[in-house]
C-alpha cells in the first residue's frame, strides 16, 4: 500500500451534478471532491446510483444538471472522448471489451488512439512498431503478455479484468475511475486485480466503487457513501465506519443480503 | 367550395382506409420488435401469404370473405408460431446485420414458395364474391364513397379499439407493456417473455394476414412480389411511430396513408416522392420514432 | 508510461500484428483468375465485367458493414448517384455544353467518385447520428427517395433528365483518346473495369490494413469501448461513411459506362439487398470476401437460372435458402469455413 498524501489540489470535482429519467431521479446534486494522487472509494447499496455517477462523469450519460470539474477546467460540455484524451479514464464493471479481437489487438487500438495515429489510414500498422511495443509493455506489466495473442474471448473472467486495466493505463490516466474492478473474479483470482490496483502510479487520482468492504477498507484513504443518487457521507474509513446513519442505511442492508 | 370540399374529404378517406390497413399490418410489427429489439424484415410475407389464403378460400371455394379472413388469421398465426419456434428464436441474441439477412432470406423464400403454390398472376377478389354491402359506393350526400373502405376505416377502427383495450387494461397487455419497456426487469418480475414473445408474435402475424387479406381491394390486387414490394412501408411506419408504441403505429401510419394518398392523388407522378422525404425528415428530428422512447 | 529502454520481444503476436498488411503470395490468386477468365470465356465477358464492377460496389459495402458494422440497406443511393453523375455527363445533348469532355470515361469516373462521395458527407452526417433501425430505415428512405426523383423528375420538371424509367443511351469516348470501347466483344471495358478494381480494391486494402482501419473494427466490435479509449466514433464513421459512398459512386460510374446506359436499376432496394447478400456469402470483414460473394453469387444466380429457368422462381429459393442457412451455420461467410478449414488441416498436419 502506497502512502499517499492528498495534496489538497482537486483534481475531479462535480457540483450539483443531477441525473433524472423522466421522474426517476438518479443522482441529485451530488458534490463531490477527488484529490490529486487520492485512493477514494465510493460504496453504496445496489441501485444507489454508482455506476450512474461514473457515467456521469465520464460523459457516457449527459447531465440533467450541475458541473464537472477536471482539474480546474469545467467539461461538462466536452464529449466522452475528448474527456479521455483530458486524462479521465473509466474501467467497466462489466468487461467491455473488444471481444473478437486479441489481447494485444485490444490494447492496440487504446494504444494507437492516446498516441494520435488511430486516424492515419494510408500507412499500414506495421509501420509503427513503436505503438505495437508499447501495447505489448502494458500487457507485459501486468504479466499479460503470454495471453497476448489469444483472443479476449479464450480468456478467463479474471484475466479478461485484467486487460480492462491495462487499457486504462494504456490511456496515461490522470483520473482512474474502477468500476468494481473485482466483479465477478472468483475470490481465489481477486489478488491478482487487487495487485495491479495497489500497483498503480502514485500520481493517479484513483476513484473506487466496491462492493468488497474488505477492499475498501484495504485500499481507500476516503471514502464517500452514495446513497439513493445522493451522498450520505464522505470521511475518512474510520469517521465512515463509524457513523450510524451510514451504519442503519448501508452496512444494514448489507445484513439482510 | 363545395366541389374543393367533396375532393378534400375524399382523400382523406381513401387515405385513412390506406392508413388503417398500413396500420393492421404494422401493429404486429412494431410489438414484436419492441419487445425483442430484432430487426424482422419478413414481415410483409405473413401478410402476403394470408391475402393468399383469403382469396383462394373466396374465389376457390365460395367461402364467406369475413370468414375467411378469419381463417387466414389463424391459419397464419399458426404459421407464425412454427416459424418463430423453428426458426426465428436462433437469430434473436445474433447482431443485427445477421438478422436483417436472415429474414430477407425469409421473404425470397416466402417469395419463391407462394409462386410454387399459386403462380405468377396476379390475384383479385372478384366483385360478385364479395358479399353485398361492401360492393358498390356510399352517398355521403356531396360524395360517393366505396363501401369496401368505408368497411376498412370501420375495421381498423374496431381493431385499434380492441388493441387498446387488450392492451391498457387486461393482464397480458401489462405484461407486454412490462417487457416492451424493459425486458430484463420483466423476466426479473416473472413474467416469461418467452412465451409472451410467441403470443405476441403470432397475434402479429395474425393481423397482418387479416391486413393482407383486407388490402386486396385496396392495393389492386396480389402478386408474389407484395413482400418485396411493401416491405419498405411497413418498416416505415413502425420506425416513424416508434418500436413498440401502438399509438405511435397508429399515427404514423394515419400520417403516412395520408400524405401518400394525397401525394398520388395530386402528383401522379412523383406523388411517392413525398413519404420518403417525410420519413426523412421525421426521423431526423425524431431518431427513436414519434412516439419511441429517446436514448 | 512510454519506456524506451525496453526491449520489445519478437513475440509471436506483435510479429503477427506488424506483417499483417504484406502481401501474400495467395493473394494473386483472384487477379490471375481474373486474366484467365478473360481468354478462357470470351462469351461471358459483360457478366464478367459486371462481376469486376460489382467487386468494387461490395468491397464499398463491406468497407462499412464489414469492418466499421454500420448497417445500410441503402447503398444503391450512392451507386447509383455515381452512376447518374456520370451518364448525365456523357449525355449526347449536353456534349458541346460540357466543353465536349462529359464522355470522357476518367472525368466520368471522377465525377461519380465525386458524387457519391458528396452525397456521402451530407446524408452520413445526419444518418450516422442514428442506430439500429432507425438508420437501416433512412438508408432506405435514401435510396427511395433518389430512386422516385431519378423515375419522376423528368415529368415534374418537363425536361428531358434522366429519362425516367428507360434511362439514357450514351457513347463513351476512348480512354485517354487511345481505347476505345467495345460493345461487341467487351474486351477495353473488361479491362478499364480491372484497372479501376485494381485501383480500388488496393485503396481498400490500403485502409483496413492501417490505425484507421483497426478503429473500424473496434467501433464495429464495441463502440462503448472505443468512446472509453478517447476515440472520436462519429468523426471516424463518418470518415470512412465518406470513403465507401466515393467508392460506390465510382463503382457506379464504371457500371454505366462499360453498358453504354443507364436506367434506375441503379438505384434499386434489390440491388441493394443482392450486394449485402453477396458480401455476407463471401465473408464480411474480409476483404476477398467480397470477390468470392459476388462470384459465387452471380454464378450461382446464372446457373439457377439457365438449368432450372426463371418461370418458378428457383432463384428467389436457392438465394433465400442460401441466405438462411449462411446465417445460421456459417455467419462469417464462405471465406470463414475455409479459414475453419485450414486451421483443421493445419492442427492435423501439426
Amino acid at each position: 500500500m502506497n502512502a499517499v498524501v492528498d495534496s489538497g489540489r482537486p483534481m475531479l470535482e462535480t457540483r450539483g451534478l443531477r441525473k433524472n429519467f423522466g421522474a426517476l431521479e438518479v443522482a441529485r446534486d451530488v458534490d463531490f471532491t477527488l484529490h490529486a494522487g487520492a485512493r477514494h472509494a465510493l460504496i453504496g447499496p445496489n441501485g444507489a446510483g454508482k455506476t450512474t455517477f461514473v457515467n456521469l462523469i465520464t460523459g457516457a450519460l449527459d447531465a440533467s444538471g450541475g458541473d464537472v470539474f477536471l482539474n480546474g477546467d469545467r467539461i461538462t460540455h466536452v464529449s466522452e472522448a475528448g474527456r479521455v484524451k483530458r486524462g479521465l479514464v473509466r474501467t467497466f464493471q462489466i468487461n467491455t471489451l473488444f471481444t473478437g479481437l486479441t489481447v494485444l489487438e485490444n490494447l492496440y487500438l487504446a494504444v494507437s488512439e492516446h498516441a494520435g495515429v488511430a486516424a492515419r489510414m494510408l500507412r499500414p500498422v506495421g509501420s509503427r512498431p513503436k505503438v505495437v511495443a508499447e501495447a505489448m509493455h502494458l500487457l507485459e506489466m501486468l504479466q499479460l503478455q503470454d495471453d497476448a495473442a489469444r483472443l479476449i474471448t479464450e480468456l478467463p473472467y479474471g484475466r479478461q479484468r485484467l486487460v480492462e486495466i491495462a487499457i486504462a493505463l494504456a490511456l496515461e490516466p490522470r483520473v482512474l475511475l474502477l468500476d468494481e474492478p473485482a466483479a465477478g473474479v472468483p475470490s481465489a483470482e481477486s489478488h491478482i486485480i487487487l495487485d495491479a490496483i495497489s500497483g498503480l502510479p502514485e500520481e493517479i487520482a484513483v476513484l473506487i466503487i466496491e462492493h468488497d468492504m474488505d477492499v475498501v477498507f484495504r485500499f481507500a484513504e476516503k471514502i464517500t457513501v452514495l446513497v439513493s443518487g445522493a451522498v450520505l457521507a464522505t470521511g475518512t474509513p474510520d469517521e465512515i465506519g463509524s457513523n450510524a446513519e451510514v451504519r442503519s442505511v448501508y452496512l444494514g442492508e448489507g445484513h439482510h443480503a | 367550395m363545395g366541389e374543393i370540399l367533396a375532393n378534400a374529404t375524399t382523400i382523406l378517406l381513401f387515405g385513412i382506409a390506406y392508413a388503417m390497413l398500413l396500420f393492421i399490418i404494422s401493429v404486429g410489427l412494431s410489438i414484436t420488435m419492441g419487445l425483442m429489439g430484432f430487426v424482422n424484415l419478413a414481415h410483409g410475407s405473413f401478410a402476403m401469404v394470408g391475402g393468399y389464403v383469403t382469396v383462394t378460400l373466396v374465389s376457390g371455394e365460395g367461402v364467406h370473405f369475413l370468414l375467411a379472413l378469419v381463417i387466414a388469421f389463424v391459419v397464419v398465426a399458426l404459421l407464425g408460431v412454427i416459424l418463430e419456434k423453428s426458426l426465428y428464436r436462433w437469430i434473436y441474441r445474433r447482431p443485427e446485420l445477421d438478422q436483417v439477412l436472415f429474414t430477407i432470406g425469409i421473404v425470397f423464400m416466402s417469395v419463391a414458395a407462394v409462386t410454387f403454390v399459386w403462380d405468377n398472376n396476379p390475384r383479385n377478389i372478384p366483385t360478385p364474391d364479395l358479399p353485398g354491402f361492401l360492393t358498390g359506393n356510399l352517398d355521403l350526400g356531396f360524395t360517393q364513397f366505396p363501401a369496401y373502405r368505408a368497411f376498412m376505416i370501420l375495421a381498423g377502427g374496431v381493431i385499434v379499439a380492441a388493441l387498446f383495450y387488450g392492451l391498457e387494461r387486461t393482464r397480458i397487455g401489462a405484461q407486454v407493456r412490462a417487457a416492451v419497456d424493459n425486458r430484463r426487469m420483466a423476466e426479473s418480475c416473472g413474467i416469461n417473455t418467452t412465451m409472451l414473445f410467441t403470443l405476441v408474435f403470432a397475434l402479429g402475424s395474425g393481423m397482418a394476414a387479416l391486413g393482407g387479406g383486407l388490402g386486396i381491394q385496396i392495393l389492386g390486387g396480389l402478386k408474389p412480389t407484395f413482400a418485396f414490394d411493401f416491405l419498405v412501408i411497413f418498416l416505415i411506419v413502425v420506425a416513424v411511430g416508434g418500436l413498440g408504441n401502438i399509438r405511435g403505429t397508429f399515427f404514423a401510419a394515419l400520417l403516412l396513408g395520408i400524405i401518400d394518398y394525397a401525394g398520388n392523388y395530386f402528383l401522379p407522378s412523383g406523388g411517392g416522392f413525398f413519404i420518403y422525404g417525410v420519413t426523412f425528415i421525421v426521423l431526423l428530428l425524431r431518431p427513436q420514432g414519434l412516439f419511441g422512447k429517446a436514448g | 508510461m512510454a519506456d524506451a529502454n525496453m526491449t520489445p520481444q519478437p513475440s509471436p503476436a506483435v510479429q503477427q500484428l506488424l506483417r499483417r498488411h504484406r502481401f501474400r503470395v495467395v493473394e494473386l490468386l483472384p487477379w490471375i483468375a481474373a486474366i484467365a477468365v478473360f481468354y478462357l470465356f470470351p462469351g461471358y465477358r459483360l457478366l464478367a465485367t459486371q462481376v469486376l464492377v460489382l467487386i468494387l460496389f461490395a468491397l464499398s459495402v463491406d468497407l462499412i458493414v464489414g469492418y466499421a458494422g454500420i448497417v445500410t440497406l441503402g447503398h444503391t443511393a450512392y451507386f447509383g448517384t455515381g452512376a447518374y453523375a456520370a451518364a448525365l455527363l456523357a449525355r449526347p445533348e449536353w456534349q458541346e455544353t460540357l466543353w465536349n469532355v462529359g464522355a470522357q470515361p476518367l472525368v466520368g469516373i471522377a465525377a461519380g467518385t465525386v458524387a457519391g462521395a458528396l452525397l456521402g458527407l451530407i446524408s452520413g452526417w445526419i444518418i450516422l447520428r442514428t442506430r439500429e433501425l432507425t438508420l437501416l430505415m433512412l438508408t432506405l428512405a435514401l435510396t427511395f427517395l433518389l430512386h422516385e426523383l431519378a423515375k419522376d423528375i423528368d415529368g415534374l420538371t418537363g425536361t428531358l433528365i434522366t429519362g425516367g424509367f428507360d434511362g439514357i443511351n450514351f457513347t463513351m469516348n476512348p480512354i485517354l483518346g487511345i481505347f476505345e470501347f467495345d460493345p461487341i466483344f467487351y474486351s477495353t471495358n473488361y479491362w478499364y473495369a480491372f484497372a479501376v478494381l485494381v485501383v480500388g480494391f488496393l485503396i481498400v486494402r490500403t485502409i483496413v490494413n492501417s490505425p484507421f482501419g483497426a478503429t473500424l473494427v473496434g467501433i464495429r466490435e464495441n463502440v462503448r469501448r472505443m468512446h472509453a479509449v478517447g476515440s472520436p466514433v462519429q468523426r471516424r464513421m463518418l470518415m470512412v461513411y465518406v470513403i465507401s459512398c466515393a467508392i460506390a459512386g465510382l463503382a457506379g460510374a464504371v457500371w454505366v459506362q462499360v453498358q453504354d446506359n443507364v436506367t434506375i436499376a441503379v438505384y434499386e432496394f434489390e440491388l441493394a439487398g443482392a450486394i449485402l447478400i453477396m458480401v455476407i456469402l463471401g465473408g464480411t470483414g474480409r476483404l476477398y470476401g467480397a470477390f468470392i460473394g459476388v462470384l459465387v453469387y452471380m454464378i450461382l444466380e446464372n446457373l439457377t437460372e439457365t438449368v432450372l429457368g426463371t418461370d418458378p422462381p428457383y432463384w428467389e429459393l436457392v438465394v433465400g435458402g442460401a441466405l438462411v442457412l449462411t446465417v445460421l451455420f456459417a455467419p462469417r461467410g464462405l471465406l470463414g469455413i475455409g479459414e475453419d478449414v485450414s486451421t483443421m488441416l493445419g492442427r492435423k498436419r501439426r
